[in-house]
């Protein structure tokens, strides 16, 4: 097994930052953590990594429980936390001499793992990790965190902040990280890079909301989904909200998602009723769901409860 | 019909030694328009937006925000425009009241304007309950509604957004665009950066940074007609790829 | 001891490149040592004095001529009787009265000794210390002039009494002092913000989630900062050798290996510092007031502890850098070794050990 976690809680003060979360991780699994800021991914990710001791439940990772082995687990887990955590003053090859030095390894040992990667930055070895862009500070983070061969590789939010073409790389190396054998636990903000996972969690206010793999979680969305448009998208929210058997209203880049309470909806009675509205170019066609559909339906149930 | 052009940016550089961060950049925003600024990490976006906002004076070039001249009326910017950044937003050891109270009263607002807004934010955002909670107890979401709220306390005909929905959950970001929908429709001018291409195609127009200059400037729907693809998220990546 | 060795590696990278440590490191003690050396200088010309000669007899004015023909010396005036000093001080005109005592040849004839007082306006406590010892460098040599070819040796006593400033510290006193607080600032304020920026930049979360034990990274933070340190005191002790003329009457090895010792319980201090504070503002607020603030006024660098009222003499003994001090000027001033000093060094060896303990013991395995 990979990760297992037994109904875990942690809390802060007053605020239950995780609270009686359960799940489990197949060796050489990419498990996605999907979720806003704020969700408990980060306590969670402590809590795995040894960093944090949980208030109830149990953990392993690698089959080493993460309070009693806390000194296996640090030696076989790499972890790449949500801030940059490299050293500003050190070049590219000084960090990753450094970490490799503390895990008791060389950079030759275990090339083959990143060479991927650090082909990529390698031509600004000698530049100081604090001038790098930051597509190339997260590729050499993740140089540095599978420098010795982690069984185990910990991810907490590596692309937030990060452009959409240094994510997609990114996601990229992921794969072909997981080819090699290697059991991942990733966390992310972005819903469309959930559906580069093998299985994700939702998770929202230290709670998890599903635990499924992409397809299925599109594939269970219980409501038919409508693209809307008009050539006024602000009034159509606006329209749309205050339809009678409205049942919930996004906007989804250029469209609008729409769906409805009522099964035999009829969407010519909608259109009908925007165009009344004073709408023009008004398009509504049925489409697909997507995991963030999902989320804000199960984010806006599970509040309601 | 003419529109009246609010921004006015020709040929703005900034240069740090001899790296030169922006290129030369020109581009118009108009009058109560929703205005995408996006561009990969490093592209030069956020040292653009500094100069726009007056807390950067560009290397040459010239441009003028709201009818001010940005190298000689930095003051006269800042004082009509808002500004909120994902860094910095609001005192997390303040209360809701009290950054309002402080904030109003740094753009000059009258004790009996601060008071009045107070109310109006309150209600708007629903935050009637929570008003004299400290903000830092609130989750990021309604922080970051409230920063735009606060950022908008003196009425600037435009508000510049750095970011603001980074790691925000997704109905929180909609319920945030919604804000901003309801704000350019009353006539404000919004500037925004963000990483979410999804957020790209709610902007009127977008314009994209690679490194340094503006390869593409134009409506998310032309943008797509242009480089034959269906979603912004391609445009972006196409045209940052294509540089590289 | 790869792993350690490549922590010490890091370390000196952070160091050597971030400027602002470098200019602590080295920048200051220099700048500090020269303002000290400036601000103090014990060279002093055409002093103001005034000669209170009860005597009046040959010896005395053969003493009064050599001391006039100096060149440091001005005699001003004569006074008639010891309720003038006081007067003549008020006027400002002169530093010193050099008192002679009655029958002071006729004492120097039969009891083979004579008294000389110098009494000396001491609120420019530095001048008034120099005076001092120029007129008893004058008087001494006066002496041996006089014991040239006699038996028994004739002695000229000098009383020195100083007004206003009775507790004076002398300008060697500043070097132990400025010597100890600067080592105590570089190593207790550099290493605990050297730790806590870690934690400022996660780094430190890294490290944790890393085979490295913590006595590896303890070890590793404070093994630069004692061969730079030591480095430091060199500098410290060379200048003040040129610039004060600092004697050295002790061993300078042992000087060399107290130094060590003072500089690692300042470490652990620093290492204890960074395992209760988050950020590196707070390690150095807790630095400057917790560290600075007791070893300048509680240690006897400025202000004498005797004078100090007796709860404040109790506290002062758990700051190490009294017992440096101590031990420094014993080996600099009065070049006594550690048959003399084996207390002082036990106190800061036991002190250096509670301390490491401490932070070994208080350094956190997790983040919480």
């Amino acid at each position: 097994m990979g990760i297992s976690v037994k109904n875990i809680s942690k809390s802060f003060k007053k605020v239950k930052a995780v609270e009686n979360i359960s799940f489990e991780v197949a060796e050489g699994e990419l498990f996605g953590l999907i979720g806003p800021d704020g969700a408990g991914k980060t306590t969670l990710f402590r809590i795995l990594t040894t960093l944090l001791i949980a208030d109830e439940g149990q953990a392993t990772v690698a089959d080493y429980d993460v309070v009693k082995d806390y000194k296996s687990i640090r030696k076989s887990v790499g972890y790449m936390p949500g801030k940059f955590s490299l050293y500003q003053d050190l070049t590219i090859e000084e960090n990753l001499t450094f970490f490799a030095t503390i895990f008791g390894t060389t950079i030759e040992e275990n090339y083959d793992l990143i060479k991927d990667i650090y082909v990529q930055i390698e031509p600004f070895k000698d530049r100081r990790a604090g001038k790098l862009s930051g597509g190339m500070k997260q590729k050499l983070a993740l140089c540095c965190a599978l420098i010795h061969k982690p069984k185990v590789l910990f991810l907490d939010e590596p692309t937030t902040g990060v452009d959409p073409v240094s994510r997609k790389e990114f996601w990229e190396m992921l794969k072909r990280l997981k080819e090699k054998g290697i059991t991942i636990l990733v966390s992310t903000p972005y819903m469309d890079e959930a559906a580069l996972c093998d299985r994700i969690a939702l998770i929202q206010d230290g709670k998890i909301l599903e635990i499924e793999t992409p397809q299925n979680i599109v594939a269970n969305y219980s409501h038919k989904i409508y693209n809307v448009a008009s050539h006024d998208i602000y009034n159509l929210l606006l329209d749309l909200k205050s339809y009678p058997t409205m049942h919930s209203v996004y906007a989804f880049g250029e469209f609008v998602h729409y769906t409805d309470k009522e099964t035999n909806f009829i969407p010519a009675d909608l259109v009908k009723y925007l165009l009344e509205k004073n709408h023009s170019d008004v398009e509504v066609h049925l489409t697909n769901a997507t995991i963030e559909d999902v989320f804000m339906e199960l984010a806006s149930s599970n509040k309601s409860n | 019909m003419e529109r009246e052009k609010i921004i006015e940016v020709k040929d703005l550089t900034k240069s740090f030694g001899d790296f030169t961060a922006v290129k030369s950049i020109t581009f118009d925003v108009y009058k109560g328009e929703i205005f995408g600024f996006l561009g990969a990490n490093g592209a030069g976006k956020t040292t653009a937006m500094k100069m726009l906002i007056g807390i950067s004076t560009p290397t040459s070039g010239s441009a003028t925000v709201g009818g001010f001249n940005v190298f000689t009326q930095a003051d006269l910017v800042k004082r009509n425009i808002g500004y909120m950044s994902q860094k910095f937003s609001m005192y997390d050891d303040l209360t809701i009241k009290e950054n309002i109270t402080f904030f109003g009263g740094i753009y000059g607002l009258s004790r009996k304007q601060i008071k009045e807004k107070i109310k109006q934010v309150l209600v708007e955002l629903d935050l009637e309950q929570v008003a004299n909670n400290l903000v830092g107890s609130l989750p990021l979401g309604w922080k970051q509604k409230l920063a735009f709220s606060v950022a908008l306390l003196h009425e600037p005909k435009i508000v510049f957004l750095d970011e603001p929905t980074g790691g925000v959950d997704p109905i929180t970001r909609r319920q945030f665009w919604e804000l901003i929908y309801a704000e350019a429709n009353k006539g404000t001018t919004i500037f925004v950066t963000t990483h979410y291409m999804d957020e790209a195609e709610y902007c009127n127009r977008v314009s994209i940074m690679v490194d340094g200059t503006i390869e593409a400037l134009d409506t998310p729907k032309n943008l797509k007609e242009q480089f034959n693809v269906d979603s912004m998220n391609a445009v972006f990546l196409k045209l940052a790829r294509n540089i590289e | 001891m790869k792993r350690f060795i490549g922590f010490v590696r890091k370390e000196f990278y952070h160091i050597f490149r971030d400027r602002r440590s470098m200019f602590i490191l080295f920048g200051m003690p220099i700048a500090q040592i020269m303002l000290f050396g400036f601000a103090i200088t014990n060279e002093i010309n055409n002093v103001n004095i005034a000669i209170l000669d009860k005597s009046k007899d040959a010896e005395t004015k053969v003493i009064i001529g050599k001391i006039s023909a100096s060149k440091h010396f001005n005699i001003e005036n004569d006074i008639l009787n010891e309720s003038q000093i006081e007067s003549v001080f008020k006027k400002g005109k002169v530093k010193a009265v050099l008192v002679f005592e009655k029958d002071f040849a006729r004492n120097l004839a039969t009891q083979k000794s004579g008294t000389v007082q110098v009494i000396s306006d001491a609120t420019d406590p530095n001048t008034a210390n120099t005076i001092t010892n120029y007129t008893q460098a004058i008087l001494q040599l006066y002496q041996k002039e006089l014991n040239k070819d006699v038996q028994t040796p004739y002695q000229i006593q000098v009383q020195s009494q100083m007004y206003y400033n009775p507790e004076m510290k002398s300008v060697f006193n500043f070097v132990p002092g400025v010597m100890t607080v600067i080592l105590m600032l570089v190593s207790a304020m550099m290493t605990s913000i050297s730790i806590t920026r870690e934690k400022e930049l996660g780094t430190m979360e890294i490290l944790l989630v890393s085979p490295l034990k913590p006595i590896v990274v303890i070890l590793g933070k404070v093994f630069p900062y004692i061969f730079l340190s030591l480095i430091n005191a060199v500098v410290i002790v060379v200048l003040s050798i040129f610039i004060f003329n600092m004697p050295v009457e002790g061993s300078l090895f042992l000087l060399g290996l107290e130094s060590i010792l003072f500089i690692i319980t300042s470490l652990t201090l620093g290492v204890l510092i960074s395992t209760i504070s988050e950020t590196q503002q707070t390690a150095l607020m807790i630095s400057l007031m917790g560290l600075m603030l007791p070893v300048i006024i509680l240690s006897g660098f400025i202000f004498p502890l005797s004078s100090m009222p007796l709860p404040l003499q109790v506290i002062s003994n758990i700051i190490p850098a009294k017992w440096f001090i101590i031990i420094v000027k014993g080996i600099m001033l009065k070049g006594v070794g550690l048959s003399m000093l084996w207390k002082e060094t036990l106190i800061m060896v036991g002190m250096a050990l509670f301390f490491t303990i401490i932070s070994i013991k208080k350094y956190k395995i997790r983040l919480e």
